[in-house]
């Protein structure tokens, strides 16, 4: 991903040298082992709890102090047990969405922060899906507090969550249309009037990139 | 059917069965309908406006008799979107916004949504030591303020109101306290990413010495007037059971996890800010119910003024060290005077920039208006809030605005709890654990 200029104009008589720069933004990536920290051995620990871990684990990447592992849909729950008994991750922190419109068939991202109060250590699931069909087995099963968690990552991404107790919207009404916090999602406001001028509402505003 | 015309108590035929619409004084009526009606249980909605569910949450009860047989939360009335409208704002914007969730406990959002920046940026080491206790000393005090409401407002549900008053009279000094060093009472803005807004105006550390005197001394009228005191053990004691295994699956955390006697604090298991540099006590019961929740939120307080004594005498030692970082590309570039209006402009700042420096106008420019930028990925950052854990998840994408801000609420969370807290008990008993769970609909809906 890159981007022309400082504001949404190309091509403009910008003399101040800033329009020419070419800036490249770059997620981080796979990490290798060793990951540091304790992420080694909580990677050798679930390797050798959950034979199939190079089949359910995508990827695993470790950047600014944080292991997030990015585990296949279909292998969740089963690494979430592991994960919950054999680790001793006894905590969810909930679930979050992210939608990253430009990850094409990847483009809805659920993320799990769990939490081992007993070896006091944090690691994070990742779970990629398509737009089209964005399924993700439920986690209330195995963290009951997931509940409302995953009822509100619904009500915001659309996400829907298999085998959830019961998948309604929690924070819109029950008859909004729509999914908020997606990025396809405008926010909203209406045009202020203001001394004849108009200003438009945030989202639509010139602003920095 | 309604035998007579009630113009408060009106009723209407559903497919789920009769439905009565109470607004309040005409209780005599309803129940000779509902015993007109041989149906056993009753369900009944107590909210989104009742004066004891803490703000506007909804509880569905489902009632026979006096006895609670299911119990469900309906929560989003207080939604505002702040996730959304922050992606739309700079990262020093952020900070406005997330101040306004929890809005008992406006500094922990600051200093979580802080330090969660900074991790980003990956300038959490340096910050400046006085920044830092600055911070702890801030959250200190809202901490008690806080937990003020808490006490205070339980105790009126339960129908005690004097502690009440002295919980308010108690709270309001930590907010003169709050208006002294940032201008505002509430909702601050007053920890920035790197620092925190403007360092303590002259004369505040004796100032906050005294009231921390006060404090002390005025935290005991609460302590006479409700530990051991019968009618209030009568309704806390075994009231709102909640065990370890029960938190631990719900991802319940603060005073009700500690109730079970599990001593997690995460100033403690994981400390941010120098909080490895203050001794304190985590305290904890074995009751899990509220009584050992009201207890623990009572030791707190002390606990509490323990560290902004500690904080003091810091702060006196590091006097005129700088309250933000030095890079001044992340460095909001004024300082701000406190005047009689509030927080307002550095003359200083601004003679500067208008005057003397054109560069500091352009850098002074380009800061404000469009910010700095924070390099791609995500971090997950919890601070112990009044209330639990509170986390915030971020994520860049390289801009000058966050690309998704979460806050894992810690009010979202513990609500979850008020069903198996609640079922099977009576309805009275009902207020007594929505109050000791604490929650803050602002924290919840978001």
């Amino acid at each position: 991903m890159s981007d022309h200029g400082m504001f949404g104009v190309p091509g403009t008589g910008d003399t101040s040298g800033f329009g020419g720069l070419v800036r490249t933004v770059a997620n981080p990536g796979s990490s290798e082992r060793p990951f540091g920290s304790y992420f080694d051995e909580v990677a050798d620990d679930l390797e050798r709890a959950y034979p199939d871990f190079a089949e359910a684990i995508e990827r695993v990447v470790v950047d600014r102090g944080e292991l997030t592992l990015y585990v296949k849909r279909e292998k969740l729950v089963d690494v979430a047990l592991v994960l919950r008994d054999k680790l001793l991750f006894e905590m969810c922190l909930g679930v979050n969405g992210v939608h990253y419109p430009a990850d094409t068939n990847r483009e809805l991202h659920a993320v799990y922060p769990l939490l081992s109060m007993t070896n006091n250590r944090r690691i994070r699931l990742e779970v990629c899906v398509p737009d089209s069909d964005p399924h993700i087995p439920s986690l209330v099963e195995v963290w009951a507090g997931n509940n409302w968690n995953e009822r509100e990552t619904f009500d915001m991404f659309g996400i829907i969550f298999d085998g959830h107790p019961g998948l309604t919207r929690i924070l819109m009404p029950d008859d909004w249309r729509g999914h908020p916090q997606r990025k396809d999602y405008p926010l909203g406001g209406i045009p202020v009037e203001y001394k004849g001028a108009t200003v438009p509402p945030p989202d639509e505003r010139r602003s920095y990139r | 059917m309604s035998t007579f015309t009630d113009p408060y108590a009106s009723s209407r035929e559903t497919t789920e069965g009769t439905v009565f619409s109470v607004t309040g004084g005409d209780w005599d009526s309803l129940i000779t309908e509902i015993g007109a009606t041989k149906e056993e249980r009753v369900v009944v909605n107590m909210g989104p406006q009742h004066p004891s569910t803490h703000g506007v949450l909804r509880l569905v009860l489902e009632l026979e008799g006096e006895t609670v047989k299911e119990l469900r939360c309906g929560i989003g009335y207080l939604h505002t979107g702040i996730e959304k409208n922050a992606e739309f704002r700079s990262w020093t914007q952020g900070v406005t916004f997330v101040t306004r969730m929890d809005y008992l406990a406006p500094l922990f959002n600051e200093t979580a949504y802080c330090l969660g920046v900074e991790k980003l940026l990956g300038i959490t080491n340096d910050v400046p030591e006085r920044a830092s206790a600055i911070r702890v000393m801030m959250m200190e005090f809202n901490r008690i303020s806080s937990h003020m409401v808490a006490l205070g407002t339980g105790a009126l549900e339960l129908g005690a109101l004097t502690p009440m008053i002295f919980c308010f009279r108690e709270r309001e000094k930590v907010l003169d306290i709050f208006e002294l060093i940032s201008g505002l009472r509430m909702n601050m803005a007053y920890i920035r990413p790197g620092g925190v807004a403007q360092d303590l105006p002259a004369g505040a550390l004796s100032k906050i010495r005294e009231t921390v005197k006060e404090l002390r001394r005025d935290f005991k009228d609460n302590e006479k007037l409700l530990i051991g005191n019968t009618i209030w053990m009568k309704r806390t004691e075994g009231i709102g059971y909640l065990d370890l295994a029960g938190c631990t699956t719900l991802g319940i955390t603060g005073p009700v996890l500690r109730s079970t006697g599990m001593p997690w604090d995460l100033r403690k298991t994981e400390p941010y800010s120098g909080y490895e540099n203050y001794d304190f006590d985590v305290i904890t019961a074995n009751t899990s119910d509220v009584y050992g929740r009201f207890l623990i939120r009572m030791g707190e307080l002390e606990q509490s003024l323990r560290i902004i004594e500690q904080c003091v005498a810091k702060l006196e030692t590091l006097e005129g060290a700088p309250v933000m970082v030095a890079d001044k590309k992340i460095a909001w570039p004024s300082q701000l005077a406190i005047g009689g209006d509030g927080m307002g402009n550095s003359l200083e700042h601004i003679r500067d920039i208008m005057g003397e420096s054109m560069e500091s106008l352009i850098h002074h420019f380009k800061l404000v208006t469009e910010g700095f930028r924070v390099p791609a990925g995500q971090v997950y950052s919890a601070v112990e809030s009044p209330r639990g854990e509170l986390g915030v998840h971020l994520v860049s994408d390289g801009a000058t605005k966050p690309y998704r801000l979460h806050f894992r609420e810690p009010s979202f969370n513990n609500l979850q709890a008020t069903s198996a807290m609640c079922e099977g008990s009576l309805i009275a008993d009902i207020i007594g654990a929505v109050a000791s769970i604490d929650p803050v609909m602002g924290g919840v809906d978001r």
